[in-house]
């Protein structure tokens, strides 16, 4: 079971490999459409600007490889930015379309709360996770973003409050995403990968 | 559901060693970076920060490779800084493993620095040191690790850095560094009432009331400490437990 690491060149790759290396995943940085392909399943790693994602994706042909992949239903994780990426635009880039696999708006968080939300914050559960499963409601999560993607659709399995209740795991069939980093959030979030690792077998 | 306060250790990096001085003068070894990592990364440290204090007389290699065995040993996350003047500098510190780069003099001399980042690395990537001295009501932001006076005030700066670019703010009192007085808690809340970003404050702690009264009185969103930590006087799970005790949300790890 090949997983690829999509890299566009950006982003803290190292963290993401380390961790799921740590579970014994077997994965490959994928800068390439073919590699994309071949791959199993997918990780949307992504720290940085909405904009420069999108665009890397496209710099390196991955866009069409990875709609490809979503649509012969591959399992995906988005982590951070590679979440926000999966909806269809985002007020962090507007004229920079995203991949709207969800057809919501990322938005910024409001000024009146702290912004960056940057921190361990804890989960309110929506629906059941498959992601989330065996860890207490009351766990912490580290998340570090400026804009988020709205908690109302049903996908939206979990959500968190900072500014506005925003998505903090989606899934829907085969895909998933996280708004915190799991590879940042200790023992807590190695078990979310596990999950993800559990799901994709 | 609560956005935890948090406990970070901070390595002060020479020559590849831990080391700790005292009011930013004298050192002493406490350590090598990656076994201390590790010990934090257990003991429920919520994020770690790796300084170089010796950016301005040496070569960057084995600060980066510092990096490089501190981040192998993390879960949580980690900011580098010290001594980093280009974009370039920050991607080389970010791909050594950090996810945030922490400037302070650059930024000072060169505020454009700042956006320059936060538009490559995102805001979140970005925290702005600021070290201070107290000047009558107001405090004064110094650079080159303490030795240099600006003549600007510490507020008005945090609150430029942050329209810059600054996604945080780490504020370490001079004064207080090393000193075991306590944080500097007029300080840290003057400044986290000023700017819409996460405060960490630095300086002077010493006990666990430290940390309680600079989640409390001082606003912090953060607290950022060395020595006591270094000399396992404190775990920092204990410490935790102390501020989950008095209402002060933490991270309890399991």
């Amino acid at each position: 079971m090949k997983i690829a690491i999509v890299d566009y060149g950006a982003g803290n790759l190292p963290s993401v490999e380390r961790a799921l290396t740590k579970l014994g995943a077997d994965i490959e940085r994928a800068a390439e459409p073919d590699q994309v392909a071949s791959a199993q399943a997918i990780v949307l790693p992504g720290v940085g600007h909405f904009g420069a994602f999108v665009e890397g994706l496209r710099e390196r042909s991955l866009t069409a490889s990875l709609r490809a992949a979503f649509d012969s239903g591959k399992p995906v994780l988005g982590i951070c930015l590679g979440l926000q990426a999966m909806f269809t635009k985002s007020e962090e880039a507007p004229g920079q379309p995203g991949l709207a696999l969800f057809p919501e708006e990322v938005r910024a968080l409001p000024t009146t709360v702290k912004s960056p939300h940057i921190g361990w914050n804890q989960l309110r559960r929506l629906h059941q996770s498959k992601l989330l499963r065996g860890l207490p409601e009351d766990a912490y999560f580290y998340f570090a973003h400026s804009y988020a993607a709205p908690a109302f659709a049903e996908y939206a399995v979990a959500a968190c409050d900072h500014g506005f209740p925003f998505a903090a795991v989606i899934e829907r069939d085969n895909l998933a995403g996280v708004q915190f980093h799991p590879e940042k959030s200790g023992e807590t979030g190695a078990q979310v990968l596990r999950n993800f690792l559990e799901w994709i077998l | 559901m609560t956005l935890a306060h948090r406990i970070i250790p901070c390595l002060d990096v020479d020559a590849g060693r831990v080391v700790k001085g005292i009011e930013f003068e004298g050192l002493r070894d406490m350590g090598d970076p990656a076994e201390l990592a590790a010990r934090y990364n257990c003991e429920g440290a919520d994020e770690l920060v790796v300084l170089d204090i010796s950016a301005a007389h040496q070569g960057r290699s084995t600060f980066l490779e510092a990096i490089r065995r501190v981040a192998e040993q993390l879960n949580i996350p980690l900011t580098a800084g010290g001594g980093i003047r280009t974009m370039e500098e920050g991607r080389a510190v970010l791909r050594a493993g950090a996810d945030k780069v922490a400037v302070n003099t650059a930024a000072v001399k060169h505020p454009a620095l700042l956006f320059q980042l936060a538009q490559q690395f995102g805001a979140q990537a970005v925290v702005l040191s600021i070290d201070v001295k107290r000047k009558g009501n107001s405090w004064e932001p110094y650079t080159r690790g303490g030795r240099d006076a600006t003549g600007m005030d510490a507020a008005e700066w945090a609150a430029e850095a942050v329209s810059r670019g600054a996604g945080e703010i780490l504020l370490t009192s001079i004064d207080r560094d090393g000193t075991c007085s306590g944080f500097d808690c007029e300080l840290t809340a003057k400044i986290a009432s000023t700017v819409p970003v996460p405060v960490i404050a630095s300086g002077g702690a010493s006990t666990f009331d430290d940390f309680l009264a600079v989640f409390t009185d001082g606003r912090a969103d953060a607290a950022l400490a060395a020595s006591i930590f270094h000399t396992s006087t404190h775990s920092i799970g204990v410490l935790k437990t102390f501020l989950a005790e008095r209402e002060v949300a933490v991270r309890l790890s399991r």
